[in-house]
């Protein structure tokens, strides 16, 4: 019955530079009933600007709790190829690098079982399968298990961690972030797969201060690659970008946000007083081939983060200003096990760890963590008198 | 039965052999052109990045045609990034002005490095949500095919990042980017007491709300709304499907500028409220894509070199930045809820 709908505004959308999901979906309609459906579901959104999905019935596969999130029309009659129509959120590998027997098998199992039609990636980062029946969820999961792919987090559990390109094509990596998310997904199966927290539990890994996976904003535990030496310089090198087109006085000194460059024009001479250096990563961004990271390389692990919902969106605040993350990374699983157990103990239904800490006081996180309070942590002391003494401490 | 719990592929077995052999030995990148990066090993090897932008829903065939010219220029091996850009690996030199060719040929978008936009990361709006104000796939489409000059070309002063939210549940963590486009509710939900009845746990949908606008109804055994307290999140929504909110009139667009992420120079910050309210236009959203592009292209005009959006503003104030821009200033942008945490330090970037 859907064969005479026609798609007027949704095809002015496959006009234009751009790559088209229009045009993506048409593909994947011409093999596939429940891709089509979805089109002229869509179709029908653009028209009357209100979305069409349910919210109800809970749906999964054996032994998860979480990995598949349910998703019904209410346009049943209209559109009944995506009467019933859920995601899988399937594990992707770190860093996001494939062989493409291993995309072709994926294609093919996507192809055997649900709509054709994915999300190369979610914004967690997993591999978005984007519509398959009830019916068909068991032995989809069974054919992905068969070619190694497992599921992903949802719901009140770990959600899929993920991490940036680190050593793998990075110079800047200070962490070797591929190998540590392996580790720790591994690490945390049970929590991914098996929702038991008051909430979702982010961990998002950046090799250096730029954070190109967004790790601060996006994760309740950020870990970001850093130093604590000297960052190392190419003298040479730096004279070669002087005498290229880079103005060093103002487009590297003038920005370092410490003052702690000189430069001198004459002798071509770049000094960096690594003391009061913030680590920033500024000049090393526009000098690579002269400036790198030091060699005492380590991470900053910061909690908290957030998007809004309940109590408002939080950047991750820094904890530990300095962890080594060498295999088998026992540090940092310790700390992530210890964090969890205290907002397992303490927070409320939907409260993330970033809000439990706000409630509860930064001074109850950190002696549940046994760390002692450093400066790092703040970027100002409080500036109301509104403070407690711990009778044991008023002798 | 089905082995679980035995985790992703491992990456190791995806990693093309240049990178194995140089993994961790990376010595220096240059920027080749807008879309191309060139990595260089201690060990002299070279490694030409050529990214792609994608419409990040995609289907199997499209996935296919990616891997016939990844097996045709790079081994077979290709990656992603983190805001769903694509990316073909090239070890032989030689390849790269045939693969790019190849691209463009087959109309494949090249760019999104360095100062240009990236891909926006984006959400699922209708296309597969329950509380979407808005579409995510199409505004991007349509901002995106009106600012693809900056996606491939280098012509801003610093990166900037666009993304997008369907709903202030923001998926995807829009709060920190340069320009972030967010679907917003504007109507208390509906409130279907049958519904609220039979399906939804009254304290819990009570508890979920963050101003405290929904009280019990023991009489009806269902809940109120005090309408003036209700800020249209949708979290009771999400909670209790007997209480939507998403509606024709009420919903559409608003956009926030000037966060970052990176601690490079200064530290991460979040995005501010400059327009407050778009309507859904769809299927190109006009009022979404000019706002953008006006915003954008005043900060690209203005701004020093390095200096991303959210600094710009700083540096010359917000009354400086509506006066550029020509936005209005409205009520709505003045804040009036409070989160107290701002003293604690929010970026690695501090002195030992
Ligand atoms: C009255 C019972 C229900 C309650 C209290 C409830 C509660 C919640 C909560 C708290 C969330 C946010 C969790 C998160 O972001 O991970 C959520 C998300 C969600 N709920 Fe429900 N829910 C209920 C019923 C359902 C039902 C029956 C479905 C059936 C499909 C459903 C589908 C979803 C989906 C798809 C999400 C998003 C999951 C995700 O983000 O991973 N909910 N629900
Ligand atoms: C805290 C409130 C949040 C709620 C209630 C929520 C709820 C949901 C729901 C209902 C979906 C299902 C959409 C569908 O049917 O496919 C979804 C998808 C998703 N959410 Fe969230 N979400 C929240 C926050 C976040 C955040 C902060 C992130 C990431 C940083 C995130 C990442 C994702 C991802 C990756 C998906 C899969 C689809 C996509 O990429 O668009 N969510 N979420
Ligand atoms: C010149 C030095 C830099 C290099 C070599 C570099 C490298 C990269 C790489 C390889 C990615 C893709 C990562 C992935 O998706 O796994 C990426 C993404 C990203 N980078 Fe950087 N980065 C640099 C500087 C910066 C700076 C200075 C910022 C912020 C001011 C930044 C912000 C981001 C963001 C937000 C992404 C997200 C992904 C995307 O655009 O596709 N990067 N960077
Ligand atoms: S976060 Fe740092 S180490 Fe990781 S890819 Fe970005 S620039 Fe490289
Ligand atoms: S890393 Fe940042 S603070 Fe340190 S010297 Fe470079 S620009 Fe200055
Ligand atoms: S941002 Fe909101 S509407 Fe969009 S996918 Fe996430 S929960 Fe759904
Ligand atoms: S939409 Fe949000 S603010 Fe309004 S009643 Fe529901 S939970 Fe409360």
């Amino acid at each position: 019955m859907t064969e005479d709908s026609k798609t007027p505004l949704l095809d002015q959308l496959e006009e234009g530079p751009w790559p088209s999901f229009v045009t993506e979906m048409k593909r994947a309609g011409e093999k596939n009933e429940m891709a089509k459906d979805l089109l002229h579901q869509l179709e029908k959104s653009y028209k009357n600007k209100i979305g069409y999905w349910k919210h109800g019935g809970i749906v999964g596969v054996r032994g998860y709790g979480g990995g598949v999130i349910g998703r019904y029309t209410e346009l049943p009659e209209e559109f009944p190829a995506i009467a019933e129509f859920h995601t899988f959120r399937v594990n992707h590998p770190s860093g996001w690098f494939y062989t493409t027997d291993k995309l072709r098998q994926l294609c093919d199992v996507w192809d055997k079982h649900g709509s054709g039609l994915t999300n190369m990636h979610g914004a967690t980062g997993d591999i978005i399968l984007l519509g398959a029946p009830t019916d068909a969820l068991q032995p989809c999961f069974d054919d992905l298990a068969e070619i190694d792919f497992d599921l992903g987090g949802s719901g009140s559990d770990m959600r899929t961690p993920s991490c940036c390109v680190g050593p793998g094509r990075c110079e800047f990596a200070c962490v070797d972030t591929l190998d540590l998310l392996h580790d720790i997904t591994n690490e945390f199966q049970d929590e991914l797969h098996r929702p038991m927290f008051p909430y979702k539990s982010k961990i998002k890994i950046s090799g250096c201060a730029n954070d190109c996976v967004a790790s601060v904003a996006r994760s309740d535990f950020s870990v970001i690659g850093t130093w604590r030496d000297e960052i190392r310089m190419d003298p040479d090198e730096v004279a070669n970008y002087a005498d290229g087109n880079m103005d060093i006085q103002a487009e590297v000194v003038d920005l370092c946000p410490t003052g702690c460059i000189k430069w001198e024009a004459e002798t071509k001479t770049l000094t960096i007083d690594n003391g009061e250096c913030n680590r920033c990563m500024h000049c090393i961004n526009l000098m690579p081939k002269a400036l790198r990271p030091g060699k005492d390389q380590g991470a900053t692990i910061l909690v908290g983060g957030k998007a809004p919902i309940v109590h408002g969106a939080l950047m991750a605040w820094v904890i530990v200003p300095f962890m080594k993350m060498e295999p088998p990374y026992d540090d940092f699983k310790d700390f992530i096990r210890t964090a969890w157990e205290w907002w397992d103990e303490n927070g409320k239904m939907r409260e993330r760890i970033g809000e439990l800490i706000n409630r509860l006081g930064m001074r109850a996180f950190l002696k549940a963590m046994d760390l002692p309070p450093v400066p790092q942590m703040i970027s100002a002391p409080r500036a109301n008198p509104y403070y407690f003494w711990d009778p044991e401490e008023v002798k | 039965m089905t082995r679980t719990d035995f985790g992703p592929p491992n990456y190791k077995e995806m990693l093309p052999p240049v990178i194995k052999e140089n993994y961790g030995k990376w010595k220096y990148h240059e920027r080749v052109k807008p879309g191309v990066l060139l990595h260089v090993g201690e060990s002299g090897d070279e490694l030409y990045t050529v990214r792609v932008g994608s419409g990040r829903l995609v289907s199997t065939d499209w996935i296919r045609d990616i891997c016939g010219i990844a097996e045709k220029f790079c081994g077979g091996h290709l990656r992603f990034t983190s805001r769903h850009n694509l990316e073909f690996l090239v070890s032989e030199k030689e390849k790269l002005e045939p693969l790019i060719a190849h691209l463009k040929e087959e109309g494949y978008a090249v760019g999104g490095t360095g100062h240009s936009i990236s891909n926006p990361v984006h959400t699922q709006g209708w296309i597969h949500c329950h509380t979407p104000a808005t579409d995510a796939s199409g505004i991007v489409k349509a901002v995106m095919d009106d600012l693809f000059e900056y996606f491939t070309d280098w012509k801003m002063p610093a990166h900037c990042r666009v993304s997008l939210a369907c709903c202030l549940n923001m998926c995807g963590a829009v709060h920190c980017s340069d320009i972030a486009i967010l679907g917003i509710h504007r109507k208390p939900p509906t409130i279907d007491h049958d519904i609220v009845r039979s399906k939804c746990e009254i304290p819990n949908v009570i508890a979920a709300c963050p101003t405290g606008a929904i009280r019990p109804d023991p009489k009806a055994k269902s809940l109120t709304v005090t309408d003036e307290k209700c800020m249209y999140c949708g979290n009771c929504y999400t909670m209790c499907p007997g209480m939507p909110v998403a509606d024709p009139v009420g919903d559409g667009i608003s956009i926030w500028v000037g966060g970052k992420i990176s601690s490079a120079r200064t530290p991460p910050k979040f995005s501010r409220l400059a327009i407050p309210f778009l309507p859904n236009n769809p299927p190109r959203w006009p009022e979404v894509t000019d706002a953008v592009r006006n915003i954008l292209e005043t900060w690209a005009s203005h701004a020093n070199k390095h200096e991303r959006m959210g600094e710009w503003i700083e540096r010359v104030g917000w009354e400086r930045f509506f006066s550029l821009t020509g936005i209005p200033f409205s009520v709505q942008l003045i804040d009036d809820f409070t989160l107290a945490s701002d003293t604690y330090r929010s970026t690695p970037a501090f002195k030992w």
